[in-house]
């Protein structure tokens, strides 16, 4: 591979790199925030600001880089610039996906995913540890929710018992505020962990193209545009995500929000502290299920978190297979025309899906509304196809696609919030 | 199955799990209730007596009645054990744990 090609190859795995850790922001707001919002203990927006300042303090926290991705899962041996782009490319088109459906599906098993289908694609069966697949994402997916569902029901139920009788405005107030204690530091530690692996992955990506040395420590500009990409996502709110955590799983109150950001918390640091990897998502989604379980009289929508576990299992293979299918592409272009075509391609899909995002817009505006089961109603068969309907999605709409991704379309759109949102996707 | 599941780390996160994440949930609780005592009758029968019984928060909308010395003092050590929980998690954090 010659110079030019292999510094567009770095230059791209650096920006999609950055793009992932935007929609990873992006698409986890609502583990930390979605019960503040529902429960008014924050505004939207001050409760998505809030989260985007932590994140942006917990990126800087700790530097504990582990500069190894997807260690364990695929062999570390394999993983070439172009197999990172096209695992990268197959996260954040999941995490899009999953956005638009309003599903908090876990970003690193997207990322996981992507990684696992395109060393599929480059090297066969042999590059991926398969014990490590079951033992690292599938089992930790069954089994967090239920630990957090148990570890919030508990404490639900507790809470519940012993402010019976309390007056229900003072224990507002008082839940209000440890709710939002609570929940910041669900965010604090997302930041510090989530923000690390773009990071790791862009230290790799310099020193696979020989850019540092190879004992180099994470440059400065990769952790600040790390937390700042992160940040950027998490201020623009994945509204649709809040709005499914906060109002479609449980109608929750002050105590309940608060007793399940404690309890995300408090198995999220655990389960890292004993060495047994959990998704924040996955806990966070369990603790507001627990919360409606412990909760005597409240009603949980199981259907609602039935298509949700379903789309848990789909992450690993669905994301895989657009890794995987970019990775085909990438090496059937060849060269540098490759992975600028995977690039376009990435570009196309997050414009097609942003546009198809505003037939139906969530925002900081109608986060809160009633919770209507028919409009969740569509999202199971759509999630069951979506490894196809990646590059299929963008026929329909290529000039609506190509008009916004350009720019000055986007004011036209008329949201400022929302321009804001797809020019940060499209740029990144 | 062992191969797959981790079981005295997954063990320890459900102890650890139940202890902390529903007990400082449970611990606030309390706090809160030995703060602002119950009343069975809330709204009504308190309107008139709460504005000269307020504690502390004059222009708040709900007034708590004073807590005797012992319920305080009470209450103190539940919210003194739930902020040094927080402040343990972000010891944690900040010394990467992670």
């Amino acid at each position: 591979m010659d110079d030019v090609t292999e510094t567009i190859l770095l230059a791209l795995v650096v920006v999609t790199a950055l793009a992932f850790d935007f929609t990873n922001g992006f698409h986890d707001t609502g583990n930390a925030m979605a019960t503040s919002i529902a429960t008014r203990a924050l505004k939207p927006k001050t409760a998505v600001a809030l989260s985007a300042v932590l994140n942006l303090v917990g990126a800087f926290l700790s530097l504990a880089v582990a500069a190894t991705i997807a260690k364990g899962i695929v062999d570390a041996g394999v993983i070439t610039l172009p197999v990172v782009l096209a695992g990268l490319v197959g996260g954040i088109v999941w995490n899009l996906l999953t956005w638009l459906f309003g599903i908090p599906s876990s970003s690193s098993h997207a990322l996981v995913g992507g990684m696992v289908g395109a060393v599929l694609a480059a090297v066969g069966t042999s590059g991926v540890l398969w014990t490590g697949v079951v033992s690292k994402v599938l089992v930790p997916a069954l089994l967090a929710p239920l630990v957090a569902i148990a570890v919030a029901g508990a404490g639900t139920w507790m809470v519940a018992r012993l402010t019976r009788g309390v007056p229900q405005e003072v224990s507002n107030r008082g839940f209000r505020w440890g709710q939002i204690g609570s929940a910041s530091l669900v965010s604090l530690a997302h930041g510090t962990n989530d923000a690390q692996k773009s990071m790791g992955i862009i230290l790799l990506a310099l020193i696979a193209g020989g850019a540092v040395p190879a004992d180099a420590g994470v440059p400065f500009w990769v952790i600040i545009s790390c937390a700042i990409a992160m940040a950027a996502g998490t201020y623009l709110g994945g509204w649709r995500v809040i709005r499914t955590l906060g109002k479609g799983l449980v109608e929750i109150d002050t105590r309940q929000g608060m007793a399940a950001e404690t309890s995300s918390a408090a198995v999220i640091l655990l389960s890292s502290h004993f060495g047994f990897s959990l998704s924040t998502t996955h806990v966070a989604t369990g603790s507001v299920l627990g919360s409606g379980v412990g909760m005597p009289g409240a009603k949980v929508r199981w259907g609602v978190a039935g298509r949700m576990f379903v789309a848990w299992l789909v992450t690993l293979p669905a994301a895989g297979l657009v890794g995987a299918l970019c990775h085909w592409l990438e090496s059937a272009i060849g060269g540098a025309a490759g992975t600028i075509a995977v690039f376009a391609l990435l570009v196309v899909v997050s414009a097609a899906i942003w546009v198809i995002s505003r037939r139906k817009p969530v925002d900081h505006t109608n986060v809160n509304e009633a919770w209507d089961e028919e409009k969740g109603a569509g999202v199971e068969p759509v999630a069951a196809t979506t490894g196809e309907a990646g590059p299929e999605r963008v026929a329909p709409v290529p000039a609506a696609a190509t008009a916004s991704s350009v720019g000055p379309a986007i004011e036209s759109v008329g949201s400022v919030s929302v321009a804001g949102a797809s020019k940060g996707s499209v740029q990144s | 199955m062992s191969e797959f599941i981790e079981w005295g780390a997954l063990g320890q996160v459900v102890v650890a799990g139940l202890i902390i994440g529903a007990g400082i949930p449970a611990l606030f609780a309390l706090g809160l209730r030995l703060l602002a005592g119950t009343t069975t009758q809330p709204q009504r029968a308190a309107s008139g007596t709460r504005r000269a019984a307020d504690g502390g928060v004059p222009a708040g909308p709900v007034a708590i009645a004073r807590p005797t010395p012992a319920r305080l003092v009470g209450a103190i050590a539940c919210m003194g054990v739930v902020v040094g929980a927080i402040a343990f998690g972000l010891v944690f954090l900040v010394s990467g744990g992670h």
